[in-house]
């Protein structure tokens, strides 16, 4: 059927409303002074696709990257597929391994090959069998179109292939939830479409995903729900329809103005 | 001008010759080694975040790269007797070379973590591994490969050093020499051979690390 279909992604009829994220009321303040988070509220369900945009600065980076536990928050509640996400929680690594994150640089791991780089987290973190991981791996890697460079390493790649590499690696986890944070930004014009298409592939599959990125065309087509951030506060959300065509606030407007030129 | 060359001191003594270049390799090896996990300790202490150790780890550093070998040397040999602890001259120099590698060390290691990319870390984090995966799988062969030539360039210094520790009557090449030397008076011709074998030390040791970058370090030449 859908590509994807066997990492788990396809949400069953029962549960497909159900939520993956529910962050209420979430604050953070950067060293007690600068009020990033001013209480941002945003539920995703299983099998949902938001975008979330605005300008930079907004607290859009901060925001996701509080749904893995990479930066902390000091007021408000997060629970990821029911998991109480505490501002001081001990056990981190359980909700990072049921959430993947896809980054602006790629990240990947430079003295690792491609495939070893898809299977070092299945190893280590789910203690899978090398053989297990491999096998796996091997198909994420055919799925995103690099099986052939498998053997590599990241520095001999194209960017458009280390982040399709990298969303490869997030997704060997079988992860509940994909947050991407401009996936494409860091990347050469004619290497953006490629990376696009498997967030596409990864989305029609059913996967749940929280994406920061400005590609327009990529949100009307694939978004379920737009949300715009503005000054660390969800400003507007609504469908592509309802986001593009009939924007309601001025600094939606101001921001649509900017990127749709 | 009328000292007559006889490298038959050498010829007549090969056997010592070969033996004071593996006691001297073996000493090297054997003090690098442990230096090499102090440097990796004293670099988990300095980037640990966790100011005692830090300040353990800073001191340490401080205090052997501040003062001189071999008077490092002499404290463990001749100094700690005074408190009971008596070590053989072997035991002495491996323990002061291995303070003092560990030393300079740390210093290089330290520098190659902190040269590790926070992205790299945080994606390592993402996967949810755990903080000390995160060190072994996503930092450790990244920062050995940053600072590889350096931590080679103070290989062979330690491995230099070693002769040092003759001072102290530890058997190794530059003691063979010493023995020698006083027998024969021949310091020309051995003097002028022990440095030619510690040229073919260095040498031997540079070739190995040649093929160690080989075989674990070759992904260094695509980061950008
Ligand atoms: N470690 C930090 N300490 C202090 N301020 C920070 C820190 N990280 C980010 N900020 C500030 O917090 C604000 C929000 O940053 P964030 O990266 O979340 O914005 P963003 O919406 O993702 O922007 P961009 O589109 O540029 O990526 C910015 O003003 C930024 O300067
Ligand atoms: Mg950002």
């Amino acid at each position: 059927m859908t590509q994807f279909d066997s990492m788990g992604a396809i949400a069953t009829a029962d549960d497909s409303k159900d939520a993956v994220i529910v962050a209420q009321d979430v604050e953070k303040w950067y060293s007690n002074k600068f009020h990033v988070l001013q209480g941002v509220s945003l539920t995703v369900h299983r099998g949902e696709v938001v975008v979330v945009m605005g300008p930079s600065g907004s607290g859009k980076s901060t925001f996701i990257r509080t749904f893995n536990a990479l930066e902390p928050y000091q007021k408000g509640s997060i629970e990821i597929d029911g998991i109480k996400l505490t501002p001081n929680m001990k056990n981190v690594e359980a909700v990072r391994r049921e959430v993947g994150m896809v980054f602006q640089q790629f990240n990947l791991f430079p003295h690792l090959t491609v495939l070893q780089n898809v299977m070092l987290a299945p190893v280590e973190v789910r203690g899978w069998k090398k053989e297990q991981a491999k096998q796996v791996a091997g198909e994420l890697l055919e799925r995103v179109g690099i099986l052939n460079q498998a053997n590599k390493f990241p520095g001999q790649l194209s960017g458009g292939q280390q982040q399709r590499v990298a969303i490869a690696r997030a997704l060997a986890m079988q992860p509940k939830v994909m947050l991407f944070d401009e996936p494409t930004s860091a990347l050469d014009p004619e290497m953006v479409s490629e990376v696009l298409d498997v967030m596409r592939t990864l989305a029609q599959s059913g996967m749940t995903m929280v994406c920061v990125t400005h590609e327009v065309g990529f949100a009307r087509q694939v978004a379920d729900r737009i949300v715009f951030m503005a000054d660390g506060l969800i400003v507007e959300e609504g469908t592509p329809q309802e986001f593009f065509g009939n924007p309601k606030h001025d600094r939606t407007k101001q921001f649509l103005a900017q990127i749709l030129h | 001008m009328d000292y007559t060359m006889q490298f038959s001191v050498v010829w007549n003594n090969v056997g010592l010759f070969i033996q004071g270049v593996f006691l001297t390799l073996q000493l090297a090896l054997t003090s690098i080694a442990f230096g090499l996990v102090l440097g990796v300790l004293g670099a988990l202490g300095r980037t640990s975040g966790n100011k005692i150790l830090n300040a353990i780890a800073v001191a340490y550093v401080e205090f052997i790269r501040n003062t001189p070998f071999l008077i490092q040397l002499f404290f463990f040999f001749f100094g700690l007797p005074g408190i009971g602890l008596r070590l053989t001259p072997w035991q002495a120099s491996v323990l002061a070379l291995a303070i003092n590698f560990g030393a300079y060390s740390t210093e290089i290691i330290r520098a190659g973590i902190e040269g590790i990319g926070k992205g790299q870390i945080e994606a390592g984090m993402a996967l949810g591994l755990s903080k000390l995966k995160v060190f072994r799988h996503v930092v450790l062969m990244p920062a050995l490969g940053n600072i590889y030539p350096s931590l080679v360039s103070q290989i062979v210094i330690a491995i230099l050093f070693t002769s040092v520790v003759s001072q102290i009557s530890a058997e190794e090449l530059t003691f063979v020499g010493n023995f020698l030397q006083s027998r024969t008076f021949r310091s020309f011709e051995i003097y002028l051979t022990i440095a030619f074998l510690y040229l073919g030390i260095v040498w031997f040791v540079k070739f190995l690390a040649f093929l160690i970058q080989q075989k674990f370090f070759s992904f260094m030449q695509y980061i950008r």
